[in-house]
C-alpha cells in the first residue's frame, strides 16, 4: 500500500484493523513480471461476503440497511479499489424460484450503488445450492472463472452449486488445466466460498473434495485464498497456502466448536453491527506481501 | 476404527466372493441390530443415538421428501440419503465419546440446524 492511502487511513479514522501476521510473501521473479508478464504494480481489493440478502430474524433487525450500508462504507474510501469481490451467499436461501430471482435482482440493484465498476461474484451454498447454480447464471454468469489482474491470475472456484459441497472431478479438472499453463512461481488468488480445508465439518464448514484442489495449488509457491461461509474473520494455512476468512454482512457466527449449535450470535443492541464488516486487500506486490485490513459496518 | 459400508458395495462384494470375511470387514448377520434413522427438512428422526463400543449395528437412512447428507466426521462415517431409497451404513463402533453428526447435503433455510449426536458407551 502506498504511502499517501496509509495515511489516508489513518487520518480519515476508518476503523480498520490490519491484519498483521501470517502475511502471505510473492516470490517475485528476477523481472518482477507475473508468469504472462503484466508488470508487478501495487493495488487493492474489497472483499464482501455472506451478505444474505433477503434474511429476516432477530439476528439482524438491520437486515434491510445493512448492505446498503457497506456500499455505501466502501464508497466512502478516498481511493476506490481496482475491483469488488463478493464471496458468496449474496442472497438468503428460499425454495421459491421466483423468489430467489427477485433477492438476486434486489442484490444486483443494490450493489450496482458501488462507485467502483469492476465488481465480481461467486455463489455460496444459500444462492446456489438448491437449484444447482441456475438462477444465480441467470445473474452473474459463470460460477467458476479466472481472470489476470496486474500480474495477478485470480481463481473463483464454485463449491456450493453441488448441493453436498463439491467442487466435483470436472471443475477439478478445469482448475489443473488453468494451473498447469502457469509457472510454479506465478502469483495466484483463489475466492470460493466454502474452506478448501477441513475447518469444522461438524459445523459443515468444509468443501468434501477441497483436499484435491489444495493438492493441485500446493506445488505452486505463491497462492493465497479468501472464502466466506463461517461469518468471522479467520486465518488458516494449508502448508505454504494462506487460507483466511473474511467476516459476514448479516450476523456473526461462532467459533468452530464453542457452542453446541451454529446458531448466529445474538444481535447487540448495544453495539449495533458488531462482528459484521468487509475486508480490504493490499496486494503489495513491490514488497512481496498482501496486508489485509478489517473494517467494521458502523450505525452511523 | 469405525467400519462402514454401503449396501451397494455390501452386495457386490457378496456376489463378488460369496460370503465369508474381507479383510477386516464382517459380514452382516441377522442378529446385527438395524437402526433406522429417517429425515425430513431440516431434521434427523432419531437425533440422538447411543451406541455400545464393540457391537455390530447397521445405520439404515431414509428421507421423506429431499435428498439429505449423512455425516459423522469424528468417525468417518457418511452417506448420501437419497428420496425413495433406503441406504446404510455398516458400523462397528470402537471409540467411546460424543460424536456430533450433520446433514451435509444443502437442503433448504433450515439445513444449518439439522445435526445430532451420536454416543458409543462401553
Amino acid at each position: 500500500m502506498n504511502k499517501k492511502r496509509r495515511d489516508f487511513l489513518r487520518l480519515a479514522g476508518l476503523g480498520g484493523v490490519v491484519f498483521a501476521s501470517g502475511l502471505n510473501r510473492f516470490a517475485l521473479g528476477a523481472e518482477g513480471k507475473s508468469y504472462s508478464g503484466a508488470m508487478a504494480e501495487d493495488f487493492y481489493f474489497v472483499q464482501l461476503s455472506d451478505t444474505h440478502w433477503g434474511f429476516s430474524g432477530p439476528p439482524n433487525p438491520e437486515a434491510k440497511s445493512t448492505l446498503k450500508k457497506a456500499v455505501a462504507a466502501v464508497n466512502s474510501l478516498s481511493e476506490q479499489p481496482d475491483f469488488v469481490m463478493f464471496t458468496g451467499d449474496l442472497t438468503h436461501t428460499t425454495d421459491d424460484p421466483k423468489e430467489r430471482r427477485k433477492r438476486l435482482a434486489e442484490f444486483r440493484t443494490i450493489v450496482a450503488d458501488l462507485k467502483v465498476k469492476q465488481v465480481r461474484f461467486i455463489p455460496g451454498e444459500h444462492d446456489a445450492s438448491l437449484d444447482k447454480g441456475e438462477a444465480y447464471q441467470e445473474f452473474f454468469g459463470n460460477t467458476h472463472y479466472t481472470f489476470d489482474h496486474k500480474g495477478i491470475h485470480f481463481i473463483a472456484l464454485d463449491n456450493v452449486s453441488d448441493p453436498g459441497s463439491q467442487l466435483g472431478a470436472e471443475q477439478l479438472a478445469w482448475l489443473e488445466g488453468d494451473l498447469k499453463a502457469l509457472s510454479k512461481d506465478a502469483k495466484i488468488v483463489v475466492f470460493t466460498h466454502r474452506p478448501l480445508f477441513d475447518l469444522y465439518p461438524q459445523w459443515d464448514w468444509a468443501t468434501r473434495d477441497g483436499a484435491k484442489a489444495v493438492e493441485l495449488l500446493l506445488p505452486y509457491k505463491n497462492v493465497t485464498v479468501f472464502y466466506g461461509h463461517i461469518h468471522q474473520e479467520h486465518h488458516h494455512m494449508t502448508g505454504h497456502i494462506p487460507h483466511h476468512a473474511a467476516k459476514s454482512l448479516i450476523f456473526p457466527l461462532p467459533l468452530a466448536g464453542s457452542q453446541p449449535k451454529r446458531a448466529p450470535l445474538p444481535w447487540d443492541a448495544a453495539q449495533p453491527f458488531k462482528g459484521l464488516g468487509f475486508r480490504e486487500v493490499d496486494a503489495e506486490v513491490k514488497q512481496n506481501k498482501f496486508e489485509l485490513k478489517e473494517f467494521p459496518i458502523k450505525e452511523a | 476404527m469405525t467400519w462402514q459400508r454401503d449396501t451397494g458395495l455390501w452386495l457386490g462384494l457378496l456376489a463378488l466372493l460369496g460370503g465369508g470375511v474381507i479383510g477386516a470387514y464382517v459380514f452382516a448377520t441377522p442378529a446385527e441390530q438395524v437402526i433406522k434413522i429417517g429425515s425430513k427438512k431440516f431434521e434427523f428422526i432419531p437425533n440422538q443415538l447411543t451406541l455400545k463400543k464393540g457391537v455390530p449395528v447397521i445405520l439404515q437412512f431414509t428421507t421423506q421428501d429431499v435428498m439429505m447428507g449423512f455425516n459423522v466426521p469424528e468417525l468417518g462415517l457418511r452417506t448420501d440419503i437419497i428420496p425413495g431409497q433406503v441406504r446404510e451404513l455398516h458400523v462397528v463402533p470402537n471409540k467411546i465419546g460424543n460424536f456430533a453428526f450433520v446433514c451435509d447435503v444443502f437442503c433448504g433455510a433450515g439445513h444449518e440446524d439439522m445435526n445430532g449426536m451420536l454416543t458409543v458407551v462401553e
